[in-house]
């Protein structure tokens, strides 16, 4: 293999890694933009997309052999599984982060720790501690382009993952209530004003953001094993790709995670970082931003009003 | 005696200049007003002379010494106590340990490691010391009865006034007040006035920036008066008064016949 | 009945530690960390590491590893503590996810994930500590130790600044408070708190292994803090009493094969999330520090 066919075998599986790390770092970033807090059980209802996800599509396809119909079966077990996800993100906001709107800086971050233990041994104890494998809906024997090795699910990721961010992009620029949403994030008691509902924009926006985690679960769920602690360091890391893109960047955060695929793909690749450190390399990078530029690639530096 | 003074002081966000080659003195002694329309710049030259924000270019003195980029913490040790425009107590500790705070670090002489054992070992009796020096302070503005109080359930115009109180357990030589009469009644700021007297007469100079023309007017010695990042004008109140630049600063720039009724 | 009280009085003083540390951080300053863990996991390492690779005494190894942690705490504190809460949580995490996978990956010094055992009993007296009841009298007396030094810091100016810290950074410094000096102190003690339940850990288990040293382990910390009350050392060795009794009251009843172990954690998040909504201030609520009446009424004369 050349090795310019080398750089672009990385790049695709460098870009389809951070496609996925994307679609989740939305999530993290919306929330933020809002509410201004880490949702930390972001990364469990990728983990409990991923297992709906599969649950839905090993009911549709059924005995039924390999064929087109496994393919329709996984995009309905998708949207099934993202219409789920939106109803379980919107019910924990309602319960475990609402009432705590006024509490301190801290108690929604605890909160939402709970939670994120709730799902995960919630998910041990309902579904077992072993991994399942998701079945690619598709023969996967790799393509062969130009030199380089294409396997169809990455084709499948990519196109996912650029399909929900132009979706993305397209409601919160042009929608009304996208535009709602915006105006929300920027000044949230000046939106009051302005007539819009802000419990309905966060409760929204928490909706989509979880359609959007699992939706990314379930393609993370092609290349890895779906189990009940999946989504911790695939959440961990997405919510790095916010932070290095910009947290509350919408932009930021699909550049963010791009960028940290390209980054895990080529570290392992061109530098020789061993691949069991391979989930370290995401922390540095959040490390080294953080007390580069705290406000992200393309964050705004916002310092306090004295 | 000028006790502090800044140098073509200016203090650049990006594009936005807040303050702008700004020569600010403090005379030793007095009290000195800092006015000017909203956004003029005059607390960030407060935050600039108090160590909360480094000026992009020119210097801050302090009895002759040049004390630019220090940080907020060696800045009050030099003596240099403030206030807040928003008010910033510890809410949730007692009036008390508000002002005990500002005791922090005045617990006598000696190397830093000795002291802090010092003050583990005799920690009752420098407790019960502190305790008391906070409560001098607390007698000065009649709220020794509040004391075990949380800071945060006080009263709008007491919660100002246990920030001055907590400046003052500092021991500075000058006291920044922002605003100090922010959100007060008349009254309230009538005695506010009484009380910034007094802590001239402790030998304290007082710099505020304050809308309250009246307040100013009464009792600074000196004035400087802010316009866009610019020092426009300084000098006794009646300069000020007088001063058509400042006069322009606060009606506008209109000089229409019809307007100049209104003068 | 009686092994696992005696066990749950074990681990609540081991876990009590790595608490009194977290509340330190969290309690006073404010500041989320979520390394405890991975403090926990130096302190056990370097005493399993000295003792058997070098043959030193139990005893020696408690030093090194405490004031390893400590510094290890200055290390991560340094740049980390200039970031804003949220960020700070998942950079600490961050920090003890890198040393957990350091620890697997090093195998000549840690064996990777084959962990180390047979790390030799503690000597007293020329004989070994062996019974639960020698291990109780042990571990509990360095949670006293930890618990006076702790409280007697709290009630000194120092306490009394890291609270100012926590209400308002901008408002200390300009007290005269060097904020960072002081949040890196906390830092460290919460740190070497943390590696001295690290210590006892590996001696009381007689092995130490990555597996063990995992986020759950901070979380739990966190968890007796939030729920005995942030800012009280008493009600934080109370909330680690209480974890623990929750986490072995299926074994203690006999019917761990009824309640599966995540229905524990399931709970201990629930926890998290009910104290937050209905007392977050915890069982005991923070403890505000009395002066003499006596003092106040002479003062006022």
């Amino acid at each position: 293999m050349s090795s310019i066919a080398e750089f672009f075998q990385h790049l695709v599986n460098g870009l389809t890694l951070g496609g996925i790390y994307a679609l989740i770092a939305l999530g993290y970033t919306m929330v933020y933009g809002i509410l201004k807090f880490i949702n930390f059980a972001h990364g469990d209802i990728l983990m409990v997309g991923a297992y709906l996800g599969l649950f839905i599509f090993n009911f549709l396809r059924g005995n039924s052999a390999i064929g087109p119909w496994w393919f329709v079966a996984f995009l309905l077990a998708m949207l099934a599984s993202m219409l789920i996800c939106a109803l379980l993100g919107m019910t924990i906001e309602k319960l475990a982060y609402k009432p705590l709107r006024k509490a301190t800086r801290l108690a929604p971050l605890l909160s939402a720790i709970g939670v994120s233990f709730m799902l995960s041994n919630g998910a041990a104890w309902a579904w077992g501690t072993q991994s399942r494998k998701l079945d690619y809906p598709f023969d996967n024997t790799p393509l062969h382009v130009f030199g380089i090795s294409i396997a169809p699910h990455q084709i499948l990721i990519l196109v996912v993952a650029t399909i929900m961010m132009v979706a993305l992009t397209l409601f919160v620029s042009k929608s009304r209530m996208g535009k709602a949403m915006r105006a929300t994030s920027l000044d949230q008691s000046t939106a009051k004003l302005m007539g819009i509902n802000s419990d309905q924009i966060i409760s929204l926006t928490f909706g989509i953001g979880s359609a959007l985690a699992a939706c990314g679960g379930m393609l993370i769920a092609l290349d890895i094993k779906v189990y009940a602690t999946m989504g911790t360091m695939v959440g961990l890391k997405a919510f790095v790709a916010a932070v290095v893109g910009g947290i509350g960047n919408i932009g930021g955060a699909m550049l963010g995670g791009l960028l940290l695929g390209l980054l895990e793909t080529f570290g392992i690749a061109l530098l020789g970082i061993p691949t069991s450190y391979k989930d370290a390399i995401a922390f540095a990078v959040l490390i080294i931003v953080l007390l580069v530029k705290p406000e992200g690639i393309m964050g705004k530096a916002e310092k306090e009003k004295v | 005696m000028i006790l502090l003074e800044t140098k073509d002081l200016t203090r650049a966000y990006g594009g936005v200049v807040a303050v702008n080659k700004v020569d600010f003195t403090v005379e030793s002694g007095l009290i000195t007003g800092l006015i000017g329309p909203n956004g003029a710049g005059k607390t960030t030259l407060f935050n600039n002379m108090t160590g909360l924000d480094v000026p992009s270019s020119g210097r801050v003195f302090y009895q002759g010494k040049d004390i630019t980029g220090y940080p907020a913490h060696k800045i009050c040790r030099l003596g240099i106590a403030r206030t807040f425009q928003n008010i910033r107590l510890f809410k949730e500790l007692s009036v008390v340990e508000n002002v005990m705070v500002g005791l922090h670090f005045k617990n006598g002489n000696g190397n830093r490691l000795g002291l802090a054992l010092k003050s583990f070992v005799r920690l009752e009796s420098e407790q019960e010391q502190m305790y008391r020096k906070a409560m001098k302070w607390l007698e000065f503005f009649h709220m020794e009865d509040m004391a075990e109080e949380k800071a945060g359930s006080l009263p709008y115009g007491y919660q100002r006034e246990l920030e001055i109180a907590r400046a003052l357990a500092t021991e500075p030589k000058i006291l920044f007040l922002d605003e100090p009469a922010a959100g007060m009644n008349p009254q309230e700021t009538d005695s506010l006035m009484q009380t910034i007297r007094r802590i001239r007469d402790l030998g304290i100079t007082v710099v505020l920036i304050e809308h309250d023309m009246k307040l100013v007017m009464n009792i600074c010695d000196n004035i400087t008066v802010l316009n866009y990042g610019q020092k426009i004008a300084q000098g006794s109140a009646s300069d000020i008064q007088k001063d058509p630049k400042v006069i322009e600063a606060y009606l506008g720039t209109d000089s229409s016949d019809d307007d100049d009724e209104d003068f | 009945m009686l092994n696992f009280f005696l066990l749950i009085v074990i681990y609540a003083g081991i876990y009590a530690l790595m608490a009194l540390g977290q509340n330190m951080i969290t309690g006073y300053v404010g500041i989320l960390s979520l390394c405890q863990a991975g403090f926990f996991a130096v302190g056990s390492y370097v005493t399993a590491i000295l003792s058997v690779k070098l043959g030193w005494s139990f005893w020696a190894t408690v030093p090194v590893a405490v004031v390893l942690s400590a510094l290890l705490g200055v290390l991560i504190g340094l740049p980390t503590l200039r970031l804003k809460g949220d960020y700070l949580a998942i950079a600490t995490l961050g920090f003890a996810e890198i040393l957990r996978t350091i620890i697997n990956n090093w195998d000549s010094l840690t064996n990777g994930p084959n962990g180390i055992s047979r790390i030799p009993k503690a000597m007293l007296f020329g004989s070994p500590i062996k019974s639960k009841y020698a291990y109780i009298l042990l571990i509990w007396f360095f949670v006293l130790v930890v618990y006076l030094l702790f409280e007697r810091i709290a009630k000194s100016r120092m306490g009394r600044a890291l609270e100012a810290i926590r209400e308002d950074e901008i408002a200390a410094s300009s007290m005269g408070i060097n904020i960072t000096k002081y949040k890196v102190w906390a830092f460290a003690l919460g740190a070497a708190a943390a590696g001295l339940a690290g210590c006892l850990q590996a001696l009381y288990i007689g092995s130490v292994m990555p597996g063990t040293y995992v986020f759950m382990v901070s979380i739990m910390a966190l968890c007796m803090v939030v729920l005995g009350g942030m800012g009280n050392f008493t009600a934080v060795i109370l909330g680690a009493f209480i974890i623990q009794l929750i986490s072995y009251f299926p074994q203690m009843v006999g019917l761990s094969n009824v309640i599966p172990a995540q229905a524990r954690q399931i709970l201990f998040g629930l926890i998290l999330v009910l104290m937050m909504i209905y007392r977050p201030q915890g069982i005991l609520g923070r403890k505000e520090r009395k002066y003499r009446k006596t003092t106040r009424k002479e003062a006022s004369k």
